[in-house]
């Protein structure tokens, strides 16, 4: 029982890591939590979805074409968007994710609907795998797996290649990364580029385990925000582990105490982190930029 | 940067000389809309006088305190619940259950206000977000608030007058949105109205003058969740039936919208906005009868995108205005107004960028 339980937390888990790592990797570049995430990941996915469907795509050639599709709607944002506010303040920011989210949102229920659609994937959420006592989908394998492999490539790429140490550079002191020859806009550009493609896996991930609607990611995405708050809004790493905990604990509650409010773990599990450590549970002491 | 223009040089809604002209100009026609109007209109005035309820305690909080807000759907559930069930349990006439429900609305207010001492923006949106998910999910599961299905809504009297009808109705919500502008903009002037500023300016420097940061903060957000509270308590008189699936998240969202895009800091801008955000949110579903442009958003809707998804146009509307309004014109319609005014007291020096120029300000203005 137990060990089924943690197997569904851990496959839940990836998703929240994801979206809480797409979320951290630009919450460091502008210092804003970015709204729009979930809704440019469903989008994303709306984009294969049809591509498979009306246009009789495989599999791999829609997840491609979703992927880059997503790559160029996180840098568009940025670019045309995000980088033209003018006397930029947290709250403008935000403000400004938020309308971008509404206006995806209600691009995306004009052309499609509020139908839900199912989403075809190679794998499917009700073959099950046995390993001992514990079952898993081969969805949920498909899932760990896909994730846990994209988050260590994010990591070796932020810590390997010359565009992702830029990228840090960006985020510690954009000010002094400049000085310093990096095209900060073009890298805060490709941050959201980058972010914008973790999320689609995420949306890409969740889409056949549910259906494809227009509020695909709104879970994932609130449970996104939760994870990272839990590890630390700062610290990508914190925000990975803050998303398989948020899945286990969830997945612990619904088991034990109680599924009906199941989804409300998550809100109580911000307050509590805010209140005892604000900064996270894997964060350093948490620093406003002046 | 923008020119800083006076800050009072924008409508005067009650300062100085004419303002209790003004307000009897208002008065008379508020009073009057209803005999003119039919029917279905006095509704719409209904909802969006509701809409602008809860501008005013959006400006308050994000405005005035500069405090973010993302779960006042949340607060506005806890005022129509609040209201009905004192009404359905122990029987209260609805005069008493609605300023019950504002009080126990800003309560929950003041216990949201307190992590948000702790908190910055980012960290406050989402807290702020997860108390509006939290309270219509913890609705939607308990028997005694009616879970998913709602509450019917009992009949409420006002003394001997029936508040069935629209036009009794709509001099209720109106009667209140009125009164309630008049203390927002009272407490805008006011003492506490500056300390809100001086901590949305900057906490530091508030706390260093001797604003007590903590009790002003909490204050703004039980404030402006009574405000909401109200709001929803006329929403559950007006709609007769409340259930969780009204307050949403999109809601919240949409409220958040209104005062960004009437101007953050304006009572006129916020009433404004929520009007226009009001408006356009209840059309929502009936986009297609729109004279001129209804025909044509049918045919593009039903060639490119999807006829049955035509509703969600609002969505689109409402974000893009959220986002053209920081882009262009930070303040909003009131930023709008003010530009609109130099220009035409012709203290743009002869310069004579059109109104809504993007670009800044006029060159020549010192």
């Amino acid at each position: 029982m137990l060990a089924q339980v943690l197997a569904g937390g851990l496959s839940a888990g990836s998703i929240y890591a994801l979206v809480a790592l797409a979320l951290v990797i630009t919450y460091k570049t502008t210092e804003v939590p970015n709204f729009a995430q979930g809704e440019m990941a469903m989008v994303s996915a709306f984009v294969a979805y049809v591509l498979m469907t009306d246009f009789q795509t495989g599999f791999f050639v829609a997840f491609t074409v979703a992927i880059v599709f997503a790559f160029v709607l996180g840098y568009g944002f940025e670019a045309v968007i995000l980088r033209r506010v003018r006397n930029p303040t947290h709250l403008s920011l935000l403000v400004v994710t938020l309308g971008f989210q509404l206006a995806l949102f209600g691009l995306a229920g004009w052309k499609w609907g509020a139908e839900q659609r199912q989403f075809p994937f190679p794998v499917s959420a009700n073959e099950v795998l046995r390993m001992g006592d514990v079952s898993f989908s081969t969805l949920g394998v498909a899932t760990i797996g896909i994730s846990s492999v994209l988050m260590v490539a994010v990591f070796a790429f932020f810590r390997f290649t010359k565009l992702g140490v830029a990228m840090q550079a960006t985020q510690q002191d954009s000010m002094a990364a400049r000085i310093n020859g990096v095209p900060t806009r073009r890298v805060v550009g490709l941050t959201f580029g980058i972010s914008s493609v973790i999320g689609a896996v995420a949306a890409l991930l969740t889409a056949p385990l549910i259906t494809l609607d227009t509020t695909l990611m709104w879970d994932p995405l609130l449970k996104g925000f939760a994870a990272a708050v839990l590890g630390g809004l700062n610290t990508p790493v914190g925000a990975v582990l803050g998303g398989y905990l948020l899945g286990l604990i969830e997945n612990l509650f619904g088991a034990y105490i109680s599924v009906e409010f199941k989804s409300a773990v998550a809100f109580l599990v911000i307050v509590l982190v805010l209140w005892f450590r604000p900064s996270g549970l894997f964060a350093r002491h948490y620093k406003r930029k002046v | 940067m923008g020119s800083t223009p006076d800050y009072y040089a924008d409508v005067q809604l009650l300062r100085g000389r004419g303002s209790w002209v003004k307000l009897a100009i208002l008065l008379v026609v508020l009073v009057t809309l209803p005999l003119v109007f039919p029917g279905y209109r006095i509704f719409t005035f209904n909802y969006m006088a509701i809409f602008v309820i809860v501008g005013l305690g959006m400006n308050i909080l994000v405005g005035d305190t500069g405090q973010v807000s993302l779960g006042h759907a949340g607060f506005m559930a806890i005022g129509a619940y609040t209201t009905v069930l004192m009404m359905t349990e122990l029987g209260a006439p609805f005069p008493l259950a609605l300023p019950v429900g504002g009080l126990v609305t800003a309560l929950f207010g003041f216990l949201l206000g307190l992590p948000a001492l702790r908190l910055q923006g980012p960290y406050l949106a989402i807290v702020t977000l997860g108390f509006g998910l939290a309270v219509t999910q913890i609705i939607g599961h308990s028997a005694f608030f009616g879970g998913h299905m709602g509450l019917v809504v009992p009949a409420a009297t006002l003394g001997p007058i029936s508040l069935s009808g629209d036009i009794a109705q709509y001099y209720v919500i109106v009667g209140s949105a009125l009164v309630l502008a008049l203390c927002a903009r009272n407490l805008s002037v006011t003492r506490v109205g500056r300390a809100f500023r001086a901590i949305r300016d900057s906490e530091i420097a508030a706390a260093t003058m001797g604003v007590d940061v903590a009790y002003y903060k909490t204050l703004s957000f039980a404030l402006s969740a009574a405000f909401a509270g109200i709001a929803g308590g006329l929403l559950a008189l007006m709609t007769g039936f409340i259930s969780p699936g009204v307050f949403t998240f999109l809601l919240s969202l949409m409220f958040l919208a209104m005062v960004v895009f009437g101007g953050l800091g304006s009572i006129p801008g916020a009433v404004l906005g929520s009007i226009v955000m009001g408006y356009l949110n209840l059309e929502m579903d009936a986009f297609e009868e729109l004279p001129l442009l209804g025909p044509a958003l049918e045919s593009f809707s039903s060639r490119f995108m999807s006829s049955a998804g035509l509703p969600n146009v609002g969505w689109v509307v409402t974000g893009s205005l959220i986002v053209l309004t920081i882009l262009v014109e930070p303040k909003g319609l009131h930023g709008l107004w003010i530009r609109l005014g130099a220009i035409v007291s012709g203290r743009s020096a002869g310069s004579s960028g059109p109104p809504a120029d993007p670009s800044g300000p006029p060159a020549g203005v010192s």
